[in-house]
């Protein structure tokens, strides 16, 4: 398709703000104003409103293609929560309302929203409060971390390491780095477990904290997932939850209860917020009860009377992490979400969304190679290895699967698995939508063995075909001038 | 309700062809022992009963006040065709395009953000969204302690508050020194910031408009800042940008800011817009998702997911950031918004708002008591110094339908009587002079 660039034309317009109601004001001093006028695209609101319409034509979304893509919990987003978000009362309401005086009585609806969700949060995942201001998982992640090293600081030693298994996702180690800690990772045993007896040597009074997903991304839940908790609390070290794969564990286990001292949780994964096309998502992170002096500000808390109102009296509280009270469009969905599920609808959640990654698994074994093979939780984790001695390769597996109207599974992810195919079908699929899915992957198995020239070619039937990756980074095209110049 | 489309039927064959007895059976790893000890949450609700329990909490909200608060936050209007074309769910129940081939789409709305965001600042290179202007200005700032190698940053204390807070909250674990310079006459200060400016230095931090709504030309400032090998960081409003001199003009490397102002909803604070520019030789420092224009084994134009070695999920601790989730379908609102105001329409908002807020300028100096500062020009927010307190002011403001301003003395010492007023081409004359006699009134 053109650019919207390339559809300008000098003269339309697709809005206007009419005459202005005020007289003209004496203009700004030349020196405070722009001299080269932004290249804006001039198009009619219809050429807008189909140039953007086909454009979402071209892609594969949750609401038209099965989108089992490990990890990030592609769950269907129900309607009404759209809806009510984009109540006027909602969301229009400005976010220093509350903080003007006498403005707290004024934005009551929505620090109750808040004030809620913190608490069925709290006891979902075993955690004793709340801060709901992360804007995205990573986001909760360098708080989390920085609640850590604020503990740490309180009680006089700053500690140096965090620990992450080789499995975990890039953004722990990121999120580490990045609040200023260094990194040792911990191998996978040939078991598909943490190797426990590595994890002990790293451990010592330097180590802050211990960061792990749980079930982890083999979409294992470990046993032993108490003992490596123990351990790490007896060496003063606290234990991190990345919440990615808290769809498993709905209703049958919590953070909390596993030892973990901080939790974030990705409220567009587990509570069925829309995943945007990359955002926004949001990540609220829960403490135990040591770490909750720390929480950033302000926070929500309800009066006596019955009120709600934001509080800022911590004095050991990191300070602002967010400008505000965290993605509020998004906590509210994730509230309403919640509501409708209530206690049973969310452990029913749980149990299906394993149910349908253990149905997959079953199918596909004899015809992929399981990383491990235990009975998983809300993902399955096979390699392509069988298929890659014949030239077939994940990469490849994922193209075809394109070209059939699948969203391919995560590949080549965890790291530790060679040809990684990372499967997350999620509760809300239905028998048939899998039983399709698994058919096209037996396929894929066959052709890989008879015709893999058929698979490394797809895909056929998109828009386009695979893209020049090392071009895109080498002559780094990002602007529509680059575009323009390349023409000529 | 729980959206699960499973017949009992579809479970027993499932179960069956698993080997399992139950599905409990499919949770036997997790020892009893660490079973929950508690899950005590409320029954389901239908969805009529739930959105009923929430309009009465949207309605106990008071959206509906006249607002003249801004303080980097500001009401806009959104045309109508930013939420149907947002609002189609192959866009928004998409995730982030790994896979080009079925998200060219994605790929092309985001190729398309990030050269209006260029347009906009006067820069090279955007990236695809950050989570909002103050985290985006916290990643600016980490480009150039790479970048430099140094650890000083000099900060103009016109930067919002908030934006300031949230640096200090992440560097609390890092040795970073930080400096702040004061405004004077509501301008930056330019002998402070030669005092502080020196070889260690890594970047000097501008807002524009500044969070008092002055206008300042910082040209002369950056040129200083490059003769020490610093590196110059710009926060901008962006709708002012259709008037003001871009980032990219005063010689500034790296803009960020809240795109809230292109077509997002105030939303009690979020979901919102960071966004970022530099100069193209800083887009290896950048952080988060980059889309780049390529060709695909016919020599068609495509997009794709570029630069990714400087990510996360390749480079993990040594990335140039975490972020991974951004907040693409609120830059995609912003392409939008721009895309149907195009060039004309677009200075015309930036217009509306200078004369706007110029004409409530006028109209409040003529209220005995209340003294506007007009020492440096201003965009569509400015100061009033009030005979008393800000905040009492305001507080009868409400009761008479105005969110009339933001009483700066929340944030600065010593300015309990003054108090910020933006105003927003919503704003009609009406509202303005019904301000204005309301204001008179209640001082």
């Amino acid at each position: 398709m053109r650019l919207i660039f390339e559809k300008h034309k000098d003269g339309r317009r697709g809005f206007s703000y009419g005459t202005s109601d005020v007289p003209a004001a004496k203009p700004l001093a030349l020196k405070y104003c722009r001299k080269i006028r932004a290249q804006l695209p001039c198009l009619s609101e219809l050429d807008v409103v189909r140039h953007f319409t086909n454009l979402s034509r071209l892609n594969f979304s949750v609401d038209t293609n099965f989108y089992p893509l490990g990890s990030c919990t592609m769950k269907y987003n129900p309607k009404f929560t759209e809806r009510i978000a984009a109540w006027e009362g909602f969301c229009q309401l400005h976010p220093l309302l509350p903080q003007l005086s006498g403005g707290g009585m004024l934005a009551q609806g929505s620090l109750e929203v808040l004030y809620e969700t913190d608490k069925l949060l709290a006891e979902i995942t075993g955690m004793s409060a709340f801060t709901l201001q992360p804007l995205a998982g990573a986001h909760g992640e360098l708080t989390g971390v920085m609640l850590i090293a604020a503990y740490h600081r309180d009680r006089g030693k700053r500690r140096k390491y965090i620990i992450v298994p080789d499995s975990s996702h890039g953004t722990n180690p990121a999120s580490a780095a990045i609040a200023g800690y260094e990194v040792k990772v911990i191998p996978t045993g040939a078991d598909g477990y943490l190797d426990l007896e590595q994890y002990k040597q790293q451990l010592n009074e330097e180590v802050a904290a211990v960061m792990l997903t749980c079930p982890d991304t083999l979409g294992i839940f470990n046993p032993q997932i108490k003992e490596i908790a123990d351990l790490a609390h007896a060496a003063g070290a606290l234990m991190y939850y990345d919440g990615a794969n808290l769809n498993a564990l709905l209703g049958k286990a919590r953070p909390g209860d596993l030892g973990f001292d901080v939790v974030h949780i990705n409220l567009h994964k587990t509570f069925a917020t829309p995943h945007g096309g990359g955002g926004p998502g949001a990540g609220p992170v829960g403490v135990s009860e040591k770490l909750v002096e720390f929480l950033p500000i302000s926070r929500v808390i309800r009066r006596q009377d019955a009120t709600y109102a934001l509080d800022y009296n911590y004095p050991k509280s990191i300070g602002y992490i967010a400008p505000f009270y965290g993605n509020f469009g998004v906590i509210l969905k994730a509230y309403a979400y919640i509501l409708v599920l209530g206690k049973e609808g969310l452990i029913k959640t749980a149990e299906i969304a394993v149910l349908n990654a253990n149905y997959c698994q079953a199918r596909l074994k004899e015809y992929y190679d399981l990383a491990f093979d235990k009975t998983c939780m809300h993902e399955c984790v096979f390699s392509a290895w069988r298929q890659a001695k014949n030239g077939v390769h994940a990469l490849d597996i994922a193209k075809y699967l394109i070209d059939q109207g699948y969203h391919p599974p995560t590949i080549y992810f965890p790291l530790i698995v060679k040809e990684a195919l990372m499967i997350e079908p999620t509760e809300t699929e239905s028998k048939e939508s899998l039983d399709d899915f698994i058919d096209t992957m037996i396929k894929i198995a066959h052709l890989a063995e008879t015709s893999p020239a058929q698979v490394t070619q797809a895909p056929l039937h998109m828009p386009i075909r695979r893209l020049d990756e090392v071009r895109a980074a080498r002559q780094p095209n990002l602007c529509w001038k680059k575009s323009l110049k390349e023409l000529k | 309700m729980s959206y699960i489309p499973h017949t009992p039927e579809d479970i027993k064959q499932m179960l069956s062809a698993i080997g399992a007895k139950s599905i409990d059976d499919l949770f036997k790893d997790i020892p009893p022992a660490l079973r929950p000890k508690s899950f005590n949450l409320p029954a389901s609700k239908s969805e009529f009963e739930v959105t009923r329990a929430l309009r009465k909490l949207a309605d106990k909200n008071a959206a509906g006040l006249v607002n003249f608060v801004g303080a980097g936050f500001y009401d806009h209007f959104i045309p109508a065709a930013v939420d149907a074309l947002s609002g189609r769910s192959e866009f928004y129940t998409a995730y982030t395009p790994y896979q080009p081939e079925c998200s060219q789409g994605w790929l092309q709305a985001i190729y398309e953000y990030q050269s209006i965001i260029c347009e906009l600042t006067g820069l090279d290179v955007s990236n695809a969204s950050l989570y909002d202007g103050g985290t985006a200005l916290f990643e600016a700032m980490m480009m150039a302690l790479r970048h430099t190698g140094r650890n000083k940053i000099i900060l103009d204390s016109g930067v919002n508050l908030i934006y300031r807070t949230m640096l200090y909250t992440y560097t609390s674990n890092l040795a970073i020194e930080f400096v702040e310079i004061p405004v004077e006459h509501g301008q930056s200060s330019r002998e402070a910031l030669l005092k502080y400016l020196d070889d260690k230095t890594a970047a000097v931090i501008f807002q524009n408009p500044n969070f008092f709504g002055a206008v300042d030309d910082h040209s002369d400032m950056v040129e200083q800042v490059h003769k020490f090998g610093a590196l110059a960081i710009a926060s901008v409003y962006p709708v002012s940008l259709g008037l003001l001199k871009t980032p990219g003009e005063m010689g500034f490397d790296i803009a960020t800011g809240e795109g809230q102002s292109l077509g997002i909803p105030l939303s009690f604070g979020g979901p919102y817009l960071g966004f970022m520019a530099a100069k193209s030789q800083l887009v290896r420092q950048m952080p988060g998702r980059i889309v780049g224009a390529t060709v695909d084994s016919e020599g068609r134009r495509g997009f794709v997911l570029t630069l990714q070695t400087r990510e996360q999920h390749i480079r993990r601790e040594r990335a140039t950031s975490n972020i991974c989730s951004n907040e693409a379908l609120c830059a995609l609102r912003a392409a939008i918004f721009i895309s149907l105001l195009g060039g004309e329409g677009f200075k015309e908002l930036s217009e509306h708002n200078y004369q706007k807020a110029e004409f409530a300028k006028e109209r409040l100096s003529r209220i005995n008591g209340v003294q506007v500062k007009r020492s440096s020009p201003t965009f569509n927010e400015f100061t009033v110094l009030l005979p008393g307190p800000a905040d009492e002011v305001v507080h009868r403001m409400i009761g008479k339908g105005f969110a009339c301003g933001f009483p700066l003395g929340r944030f600065y010492k010593g300015m309990d009587n003054y108090l910020l007023i933006a105003v927003t081409e919503k704003r009609t004359k009406e509202e303005i002079r019904s301000l204005a006699d309301s204001l008179e009134a209640v001082i």
